[in-house]
């Protein structure tokens, strides 16, 4: 072995979230490249403020179960250590013990003993009040500063970790890590810093690979493997027929991200601005000249909450007179909407909003269209009404329904009676979710906001909780 | 006057967090990126009239090695309000492609 393969970390990302489905072929390729770990992350809060608020996974149990059934047969029979970030979407102490349950089913049904940790990061808001007295929590734009108040108004808190947690465990012998919110390149980076690879290029690897095959040229062909050196890095699809190019790899940075060269993680700023990219085989391609400049330790923070509750109607209109004069038929519809919940409810309507889209004319924007647009040939008129408790919206949806069904476009003609696709009408949606945390709060190191708790699966399927083991 | 659509070949939405909408443009050759990689018509007044942003929120940033430049801008209601229309931002990209340039 030369003195370069040893000093290159290899992990495989299966692909960009966990339950997304993942094929043995490509980790045993990962795995006969010689793979030190599986890291994926499971995460995100691209699907909205719901599953924080909530605590609750986006994925369903059985395609967690179904990729952990293969990762961790595969990981045990090679001997290396599976990391999984932001456990149940939105990395909440229960989402981490929903995850944890999955794993201990699995490791059940194939047999195997595991060593599980569980790295929590929920926060309780006097932790966070505490830290806002000592000026250690500072936000992030466009938000202003956090109070107390906009803590206590959070349905969960959780604190975005660091590689440090995950290090820690696996040096302690845990082979499965199940992690609350992490940021997604913290999970993928732990083995590479903890084998040595370099600072930055862990980092910048692990930007690149945090999607799974998204940094390749076809995104449908599975995940990658990051090798990790010391000066440079090489990403790898685990799929024979994809590749990396320098231009899928470094396209990479730009996803959902306000700035395509500066990363900020816990404990640095990656600075990718003076990379270079490179072919260095048909499939793979390399990168040198990241930098990493280390800053003091600080964890992002978010926070959701549940609020109003909302009821849905949706109709379909043909009605060519309809279709020819849109933009009145949703001014005149709303009005009367309102009006009817006004003189229905009186004070118990409360802080009610109505809201109708018009999709198949600007039902995605809201904005106005064109004056020269031709009619459509058909819409759908979703009805969204907003209101303090689900059954007061119910009822309100209830009390619209005859106007919503028969409002005509002129007064001098007979009720026309548009398309409901489903009775009864009205569909109770549930709560309004919203973010209310957009912040980052300064620890002492990675560890300061983080609890670990140890379970060891035996192989005959007992489970015992264990105290913290030594390294 | 070209519009937008017409000098880039792919132009892209997208949320970047829940505070954030990042758009990317990607243009069409190396002309149509040296006259528009910093013209003042991609500027967050742009941005403002379309989408009721805070201009001075506005970040702006060249890739030159992709020909593209991404432009982010704070979502003037958080992800998942109530009168949410588009979770991912996936859609916002839409009215910009009719934009005319100089």
């Amino acid at each position: 072995m030369s003195e370069l393969e040893r000093t290159v970390t290899k992990v495989i990302v299966p692909s960009g979230m966990l339950g997304a489905g993942v094929k043995r072929e490509h980790i045993a390729y990962g795995l006969a490249q010689g793979a030190h770990a599986i890291a994926i992350d499971a995460g995100s809060t691209d699907s909205g403020p719901s599953y924080l608020a909530r605590g609750v996974s986006k994925m369903n149990r059985e395609s967690i179960k179904q990729d952990l059934l293969v990762l961790l047969q595969m990981a045990d029979e090679a001997g290396i250590p599976v990391l999984v970030g932001t456990c149940g979407t939105c990395g909440a102490d229960a989402s981490v013990d929903w995850t944890r349950d999955i794993a201990i089913e699995v490791a059940r049904e194939l047999g195997i003993g595991l060593r599980i940790a569980c790295l929590y990061s929920e926060q309780p808001a006097a932790v966070l009040k505490r830290k806002l007295a000592q000026g250690k929590i500072r936000p992030l734009a466009p938000l202003g500063q956090a109070t107390d108040e906009l803590f206590d108004a959070c349905d969960h808190i959780v604190a975005l970790m660091g590689p440090e947690p995950y290090m820690d465990a696996v040096q302690r012998g845990a082979n499965l890590v199940l992690g609350g919110r992490t940021t997604d390149t913290a999970v993928l980076s732990a083995v590479p810093l903890m084998r040595g690879a370099g600072v930055a290029q862990t980092w910048h690897a692990a930007k690149i690979a945090e999607c799974g095959g998204q940094c390749t040229t076809n995104l449908r062909r599975g995940g990658v493997l990051m090798h990790v050196g010391t000066d440079h890095f090489d990403m790898e699809p685990l799929d024979l027929g994809n590749r990396c190019t320098p231009e899928s790899v470094s396209a990479h940075l730009l996803y959902e991200n306000s700035d395509p060269f500066l990363l900020v993680e816990p404990g640095g700023i990656l600075d990718a601005k003076e990379a270079v990219y490179t072919q260095v085989e048909p499939r793979i391609t390399r990168v040198v000249g990241s930098i990493w400049r280390p800053m003091p330790y600080t964890m992002k923070l978010e926070g959701a909450r549940g609020g109003d509750y909302q009821t849905i109607m949706l109709i379909g209109i043909e009605d060519p007179e309809v279709l020819a004069n849109l933009d009145e038929f949703h001014d005149r519809m709303h009005k009367t909407l309102v009006d009817r919940i006004t003189a229905t409810f009186g004070d118990e309507a409360g802080n009610f909003e109505v809201s109708l889209r018009l999709y198949g004319w600007n039902g995605t924007s809201g904005q106005p269209v064109p004056a020269d647009t031709p009619p459509p040939r058909d819409v759908g008129v979703l009805f969204v009404v907003t209101a303090r408790t689900q059954d007061l919206a119910d009822r309100m949806a209830r009390s619209c329904n005859p106007y919503f069904f028969h409002m005509p476009i002129r007064f001098d003609m007979e009720l026309p009676s548009y398309a409901f696709p489903f009775t009864p009408a009205e569909i109770p949606r549930g709560r309004v979710y919203e973010f209310l945390l957009n912040h980052v709060v300064e620890t002492e190191d990675g560890f300061e906001l983080v609890r670990t708790e140890w379970v060891d699966v035996s192989s005959t399927g007992t489970v015992e909780h264990l105290e913290t083991p030594n390294a | 006057m070209p519009k937008i659509a017409e000098v880039c070949r792919h132009v892209r939405s997208k949320n970047a967090g829940p505070f954030w909408i990042t758009v990317d443009f990607f243009f069409t050759d190396d002309d149509s990126f040296a006259r528009y990689r910093d013209a003042p018509e991609l500027g967050p007044d742009l941005f403002a009239r379309l989408f009721g942003t805070d201009p001075g929120g506005v970040k702006r940033v060249p890739v030159d090695a992709l020909r593209m430049i991404k432009i982010s801008y704070p979502r003037p209601h958080p992800q998942g309000w109530r009168h949410e229309r588009d979770m991912h931002g996936g859609q916002q990209f839409a009215r910009l492609l009719s934009v005319e340039l100089a």
